[in-house]
């Protein structure tokens, strides 16, 4: 579209190019993609620019791995108290009890656990989604490249300040064997495309609903509530314990977690997380093709 | 004064009303989200039968008391910690204009009447502990007086969480701590904590007053921290410094604004 003149092309070619096949030939093109195809790089890149982006407001997530650690603080004393009545309770000793608590609060971050970090539902509001529709790009892996950005740059600011503080005051686990630290890693990986694969549904949701508090909160219920971010779900009673674990804000934070812990079945766990991987990014790919039918636009 | 802030009120409301599906979903999930963490403490009450010396109805009675303060709080003032919103969009500049104080407008500002349904829920668990735990009129005279005091207590740490903003305008979310931490602090009893917590939750910020020490009288416990018996009585005191603490706070912070010019 814009490729042509030279004057334009200087200005986007800072940003990610909105086509990937833009400029084809260009030196800087060759300089930046190995491969004729260049979808792999425009998402690569995009995965760049969604970490820097976040990058730029280091104080908000400074603020964000202060309040994390404070509530992980709060939380933690509530986890002892329960764990010294009932020592060995789902398991866990105190001190895998207290790593859970400060493990889950460095999870707020990057799985976005109290909703939010897309602006789908600003853009649908503004009308903005309509740019991204005709992109020659999917909007939803265009989505989950810059999620995947943001993640990274949370899971190191605000991740990893309230583990440290908690190994300070408290002293937490740590894995110790190599293949415990591969499966956390990778549980972790799935459970930020879960979670994305959740939030971006229910930012879809705001072409139908137009407004999305309602939606936010009830998002925000669920992936606290059922994900283990105030409990763990071992403590559940009955089969209403046997159900959460199964769920898909499970795979959000109790499941990792326990990968972490090392106290869960490795593959039966990554199956899971996967399975609801897949689940939800399929369903956004249903929930994309219906919006590219039903565009509201409101204002313009 | 008070008349304009209802105003404010009904026009927050009416806004939020236009998108029904939404509100009719915010007024449930208001009440779902107060109960999750009701939900919790029977969910650690599924496990063991007391936590840290307290029963579930104590627990639950000392959760209602700071709660039902806590979320009037939350219904009605909590949008001062909107603050740094503000600052950044320069839409304070707006509230400084008007006839009205800058306090009453930014609480009001964006009120959600959908949050009425946790102060209900709240209500009801501090009802059903009351009722449970067969607290009688010698010692439940105290429960109103605790409750205001929670309601001056939480009122005055937004306050300051709003002021503050001034400052950190880059980083709103540290306020938290102080507002919504103050919430978590107080929903169990005060015994699963440190002494050095403890004493800083009662000296220095006096969360300790908002259902704790009063609480302690009410529930005829005494203190396993060892705290004289007269500091079950001091909560109106430690909330009144509290609160002109506040409007200090507030003062300095609404003088030393200076506007982006934008």
């Amino acid at each position: 579209m814009r490729c042509g003149a030279p004057g334009p092309r200087r200005i986007i070619a800072s940003f990610p190019s909105a086509d990937p096949c833009a400029g084809p030939g260009t030196v800087r093109d060759r300089a930046l993609t190995p491969w004729r195809c260049k979808t792999f790089p425009l998402y690569a890149r995009l995965v760049r620019y969604g970490f820097r982006k976040h990058a730029t407001y280091v104080r908000g997530a400074l603020a964000g791995a202060f309040t994390n650690s404070v509530f992980g603080i709060l939380r933690a004393y509530t986890l002892i108290a329960v764990w010294q009545a009932r020592p060995g309770l789902a398991g866990y000793d105190i001190t895998d009890a207290i790593t859970f608590c400060f493990v889950t609060q460095a999870f707020i971050g990057p799985m976005q656990l109290f909703g939010g970090g897309l602006t789908i539902p600003e853009r649908i509001r503004s009308g903005d989604i309509a740019l991204d529709l005709v992109r020659p790009a999917s909007l939803q892996l265009w989505t989950l490249a810059e999620d995947v950005g943001r993640a990274a740059y949370l899971f190191l600011v605000r991740g990893i300040p309230p583990m440290l503080l908690g190994a300070l005051l408290f002293g937490i686990s740590v894995p110790t064997r190599p293949g415990q630290w591969a499966a956390f890693l990778t549980g972790f990986a799935l459970a930020v495309i879960v979670s994305f694969g959740w939030r971006y549904l229910v930012a879809l949701s705001v072409c139908w609903l137009l407004d999305d508090r309602g939606v936010t909160v009830l998002s925000m219920v669920l992936s606290t509530f059922f994900s283990g971010m105030m409990v763990p779900l071992h403590l559940f009673p009955g089969w209403f314990g046997d159900l959460v674990m199964v769920l898909p804000w499970a795979a959000m934070v109790q499941l990792p977690t326990d990968l972490y812990l090392g106290t869960a079945a490795v593959a039966d766990t990554l199956a899971v997380q996967a399975l609801w991987a897949a689940v939800l990014l399929g369903l956004g790919a249903l929930g994309t093709r219906a919006i590219r039918h039903k565009v509201v636009i409101q204002g313009g | 004064m008070a008349r304009t802030y209802f105003l404010l009120l009904w026009t927050w409301t009416r806004a939020a009303a236009a998108y029904p599906v939404s509100f009719a979903m915010m007024t449930v999930l208001g009440f779902a989200i107060a109960a999750i963490d009701v939900a919790v403490i029977l969910i650690i009450f599924a496990n063991t039968t007391t936590l840290a010396g307290f029963s579930r109805e104590e627990v639950l009675f000392l959760y209602g008391a700071a709660n039902l303060a806590f979320t009037i709080c939350d219904t009605f003032v909590s949008n001062l910690d909107r603050v740094s919103t503000h600052i950044k969009a320069g839409t304070l500049d707006t509230f400084l204009i008007r006839p009205v104080g800058a306090w009453i407008q930014l609480a009001a500002d964006r009120f959600m009447a959908t949050r009425i349904g946790r102060i209900l829920q709240a209500g009801l668990v501090l009802g059903y502990a009351v009722s449970a735990l067969g607290i009688g009129w010698e010692r439940a005279w105290m429960i109103p007086v605790m409750v205001l005091t929670g309601i001056v207590i939480f009122a005055s740490l937004w306050t300051i969480a709003g002021a503050l903003q001034f400052l950190l305008t880059d980083a709103p979310e540290v306020v938290n701590t102080l507002t919504y931490g103050g919430s978590q602090l107080t929903q169990y009893p005060f015994s699963v904590y440190t002494r050095d917590l403890v004493k800083g939750v009662t000296y220095v910020l006096p969360l300790a007053f908002v259902n704790w020490q009063p609480g302690l009288y009410v529930l005829d416990r005494a203190d396993p921290f060892g705290t004289p018996g007269f500091m079950r009585f001091l909560g109106p005191a430690a909330a009144l410094v509290l609160a002109l603490s506040a409007a200090l706070v507030w003062r300095q912070g609404l003088r030393h604004y200076r506007s982006t010019g934008s």
